[in-house]
């Protein structure tokens, strides 16, 4: 549905600053039709920047941008769409809702602004908005100003502004960094539910690594203008391919270590100065490789050490702290030189200068070369 | 979908073809617009260049500057009267409007409202019928003053037809405008900063002194560059107060020599492209002094609720400077306007005089074609004028805040340059293109009209980049998203949200279009006359009172229009958090 290649975008830095800001540098990716995918990193990487070039609010250095079979942008072709002809729907950050119209004046606009020839009559316009205000549970709120909306509802009157047109795709920028908590939560489930629905292909840019594993299909993780790892949710949280994408999305404990054996199923046993630890992995590392481990909290195995039976990939370490989280327990563990975070279900509660057994799964930690 | 990849494809492939991509409509509106601001701006000036230093034979001359200062003129005598002058009025209006304002936004002093209408009120009056007034309260022989003080000081104590008297009358028309400024600066400061002085133990003048008056220089730097380039410019106090005592100033020599007979082009180039000199020294010396203040412009910041200071026994003081800057500037002068309008010939107010009142005056008025023709003029021009250069300065704000358009801060600059101009030179200035250019404009209202509106776009500038910076871009970005063109976007989205702020700034131009004089009195020609130069004949022909109910009628209009406006404007306000 979407697809994005090699695109850049350079500002021009500020005084004192030395060339120019490269904000997005050589992004590729394609979104595939119904899916919400998500650009998910940290403040400053790019996000923004390359969903407005797919809108066309800037203009790419170069690259190339399609949407369906149309090219939108071009740098070979020399093609470029303006923005108010790519008929793509977007909800922006701040909502931007025209605050000198009423509701339903905001959600009919982009239909009375369309060209002459593809312009729907009165009736079927008001049809239309009706509709999607109703998808939206906005209907009963029509003739009210925009300005005199709650945070919610000026969010879900900038979703039925963006779906009035019924775009091939839909562009979100941080549409929820806006609310509370706790509404947050609840319009999380609720685009997510209309997006599905209404079989909507959308792009969704967010900071928020809980909302973008709840939430998409796929997850583009950009670290300094560059996607650094493309995937599922699950893959991304569980098979992080950098110490960046582990690191940024939940918590995980690092181990420093080196391929030491090759064996047959992909699996390495990698040798850490705490001791060995074997797991699988699809990526191809020569023994001798520095690489790094990354290992979820909730991952590891705990069990006092009286009772355990000491195995492969199993280590020996003493509780240092424990802190009760509500739905889980953590505990500090002290392994060697090394402290390990480890995450257990509340029905394991062990208290500090107990000796425990750590237990690594295979399939769950993940190997990264030490230079990604 | 198949609908979006159609446009998309025509798009690409209009996109395709170079010419089409630059000649869209968007861009047609700007060009015409960045070329109209720097038509109207830099042409006159290079014509007026151009006349006063080329002979009649084509050749480089100083022949003009030779006639226009002779021993009588000299160059010197004139600079020296405008600097007098000026600074007179500078040294009335600056404190007075800082004080006013300061009373008003920062102390409790007693009578607010009265304040805010005392300082707002001579902005309304047209500075001729405030001199006239003012000639009518304070000349030598007939002034109204002179003779309620006779007994005390002697005869003629006052003399408003002196230099001390033309600053005086000046300063207090001004005032209102250090007023707004000073308004503004006060309401930004942070009360908390004087606060904290004054509980370190400084005593409340101290404060103000050390505090306050540092933090609020750049508001005074403001006030300062316009009262200054509003004294080099003025014309209507030094014309009626200073020639008939040979106190000349540039402004009343440029009219003088082009009101004999034959008009001296060339000497009135000579004498305003003095002043334009003058008056641009001034205002790089005032930029060159602001730019050291800017660093105190930490003050500005919301989230404080501006708490009164007490002012103790002192509001009792305070509110007499009120009550006596009031009944000088506004009582005085509307109350002598009144009387004479209500009279058949002047004559000092007595009891008979008072008790035989008449509306033959205003009768005259309603009757006599000429003035109901300079009324419909004024207004049609105010109201033309303000409209046009609100609209145009809403798309070239548009363009130097949105846009990146290469040499957009040359337009900013372009349009703010007619502010330097006074009245008179832009007149003359005007009368060189419009005499030589080849177009029908010389002698009907459009040259009226094209100088009005060049010298008011500076202040439709203000009012409208100010708006601009308050609307979100993602306002706009969110149109286009939606399929919105250029023109769409800005009509639809862009200028109602700017509303509010191109209303006041209409309100403004219309105001000080009506009362227009510096520049009408050379441009104008029989039949197109506009009030101002109605009262200026009548002034001429000595019919005061004529004039003094014309006057009256004409304040009566620009009040309605003003609060109509205000109301309007507020109406219209987007309602926002
Ligand atoms: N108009 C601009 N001019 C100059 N630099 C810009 C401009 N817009 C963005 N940048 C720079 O480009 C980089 C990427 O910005 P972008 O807005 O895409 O970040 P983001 O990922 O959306 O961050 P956030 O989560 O904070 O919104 C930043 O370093 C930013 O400073
Ligand atoms: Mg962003």
């Amino acid at each position: 549905m979407l697809t994005v290649k090699d695109l850049v975008k350079t500002f021009p830095g500020s005084k004192g600053e030395k060339g120019r800001v490269r904000a997005v540098d050589g992004v590729t990716f394609e979104v595939e039709p119904g899916h919400l995918y998500t650009l998910l990193g940290p403040s400053g990487c790019g996000k923004t920047t390359t969903l407005r070039c797919v809108a066309g609010l800037e203009d790419p250095d170069t690259g190339v941008i399609k949407v369906g079979d149309t090219t939108m942008f071009s740098s070979n072709e020399r093609t470029k769409v303006p923005a108010n002809k790519r008929g793509l729907g977007m909800v922006f950050q701040s909502y931007a809702i025209w605050p000198h119209m009423n509701v339903f004046k905001n959600v009919s606009f982009p239909l009375e602004v369309a060209d002459r020839k593809g312009r729907l009559g009165k009736s079927e316009i008001e049809q239309r908005v009706g509709r999607v205000l109703e998808v939206v549970q906005l209907d009963h709120l029509a003739s009210r100003q925009a300005t005199d909306l709650s945070g919610g509802q000026q969010q879900r009157l900038a979703l039925a502004r963006a779906l009035v047109m019924e775009p091939p795709l839909l562009l979100l920028d941080e549409p929820l960094s806006n609310l509370d908590a706790q509404l947050r939560e609840e319009m999380r489930f609720e685009l997510k539910r209309l997006q599905r629905e209404m079989g909507i292909t959308a792009i969704y840019v967010t900071h928020d690594q809980v909302e973008a594993l709840a939430m998409s299909n796929r997850i583009a993780v950009m670290n300094g203008g560059n996607i650094e790892q493309i995937g599922k949710p699950r893959d991304i949280y569980e098979r992080p391919s950098s110490k960046f994408v582990a690191g940024f999305i939940g918590t995980t404990n690092f181990l420093e270590g080196r391929v030491g054996r090759r064996e047959p199923g992909n699996v390495y046993v990698v040798s850490t100065p705490t001791g060995e630890i074997r797991t699988r992995s699809e990526a191809d590392l020569p023994v001798g490789t520095d690489v790094i481990l990354s290992i979820r909290p909730e991952h590891i195995g705990l069990a006092p050490a009286d009772t355990g039976v000491p195995g492969p990939n199993t280590w020996r370490g003493r509780v240092e702290t424990r802190a009760f989280l509500g739905e889980s327990v953590d505990h500090l563990v002290h392994v060697g030189e090394r402290r390990l975070q480890v995450r257990c279900p509340t029905t394991v509660s062990i208290a500090p200068g107990n000796d425990v057994l750590l237990e690594f799964p295979a399939d769950l930690t993940s190997i990264i070369p030490a230079d990604r | 979908m198949a609908q979006a990849a159609g446009a998309g494809w025509r798009a690409t492939f209009l996109d395709r073809v170079d010419l089409r991509r630059v000649f869209t409509p968007k861009v047609a509106i700007l060009a015409v617009a960045m070329a109209l601001v720097g038509y109207l701006a830099v042409v006159p000036l290079g014509y007026l260049l151009w006349g006063t230093f080329l002979s009649e034979g084509g050749t480089l001359t100083l022949e003009h500057f030779r006639r226009a200062y002779t021993s009588q003129y000299a160059l010197t005598t004139l600079a020296w009267n405008t600097l007098l002058f000026t600074v007179g009025s500078a040294a009335i209006a600056i404190p007075l409007g800082t004080a006013l304002a300061y009373l008003n936004v920062r102390t409790n002093v007693p009578l607010k409202s009265l304040v805010f209408a005392a300082s707002l009120v001579p902005l309304i009056i047209p500075g001729i019928l405030h001199t006239i007034a003012w000639i009518f309260l304070a000349s030598p022989r007939i002034g109204m003053i002179n003779q309620a003080v006779e007994p005390l000081l002697g005869e003629e104590f006052f003399d408003i037809f002196s230099l001390a008297g033309m600053a005086l009358v000046e300063g207090l028309h001004v005032t209102p405008l250090v007023f707004l400024l000073m308004v503004a600066a006060f309401k930004s400061m942070d009360p908390s900063l004087e606060e904290s002085a004054l509980l370190s133990g400084g005593k409340r003048f101290t404060v103000f002194r050390r505090i306050t008056l540092p933090l609020v220089k750049p508001g005074i730097y403001a006030a300062t560059l316009i009262i200054v380039v509003n004294g080099m410019s003025s014309f209507e106090v030094p014309a009626l107060l200073g020639i008939p005592d040979g106190i000349w100033v540039f402004t009343s020599r440029i009219w003088r020599v082009l009101s004999g007979y034959p008009s001296d082009y060339g000497q009135a180039g000579a004498y305003a492209l003095s002043l334009l000199a003058i008056t641009t020294v001034g205002v790089f010396l005032q930029s060159r002094l602001s730019r050291r203040g800017k660093s105190f412009q930490t003050v500005t910041g919301k989230g404080f609720r501006p708490r009164p200071l007490e002012l103790g026994p002192w509001r009792w003081p305070a509110m007499g400077v009120v009550v006596l800057y009031f009944t000088v500037a506004v009582v005085l002068p509307m109350f002598v306007l009144f009387y004479i309008s209500t009279q058949k010939f002047y004559q000092p107010p007595s009891w008979e005089t008072l008790s035989n009142m008449t509306l033959d005056n205003y009768r005259y008025i309603a009757e006599h074609s000429q003035v109901k023709r300079a009324f419909r003029n004024s207004f049609m021009l105010g109201i033309g004028s303000a409209t046009g250069v609100m609209f145009m300065m809403a798309i070239i704000s548009w363009i130097v805040v949105r846009t990146k358009v290469p040499g957009r801060w040359a337009l900013d600059n372009l349009s703010f340059l007619p502010m330097v101009v006074p009245g008179l030179v832009m007149g003359v200035a005007l009368l060189f293109v419009y005499l030589r250019a080849p177009l029908p404009i010389y002698g009907t209202m459009w040259i009226l009209l094209i100088a009005y509106f060049t010298r008011y776009m500076p202040y439709g500038m203000r009012y409208a980049s100010t708006s601009m910076y308050q609307i979100g871009g993602e306002l706009e970005e969110s149109a286009l998203v939606s399929g919105a063109t250029w023109w769409q976007q800005f009509r639809r989205v862009t200028l109602p949200l700017l509303m509010p702020g191109l209303i006041a700034g209409w309100i403004y131009i219309v105001m000080v279009s009506v009362r227009e004089l510096s520049s009408s009195i050379l441009l104008y020609s029989p039949g197109n006359e506009v009030l101002s130069i109605v009262i200026w004949e009548q002034w001429e022909n000595g019919q005061s009172n004529e004039l003094a109910a014309l006057g009256m009628v004409m304040i009566a209009l620009l009040v309605v229009l003003v609060t109509v406006g205000a109301k309007l404007g507020a109406k219209v306000g987007v309602k926002s958090e």
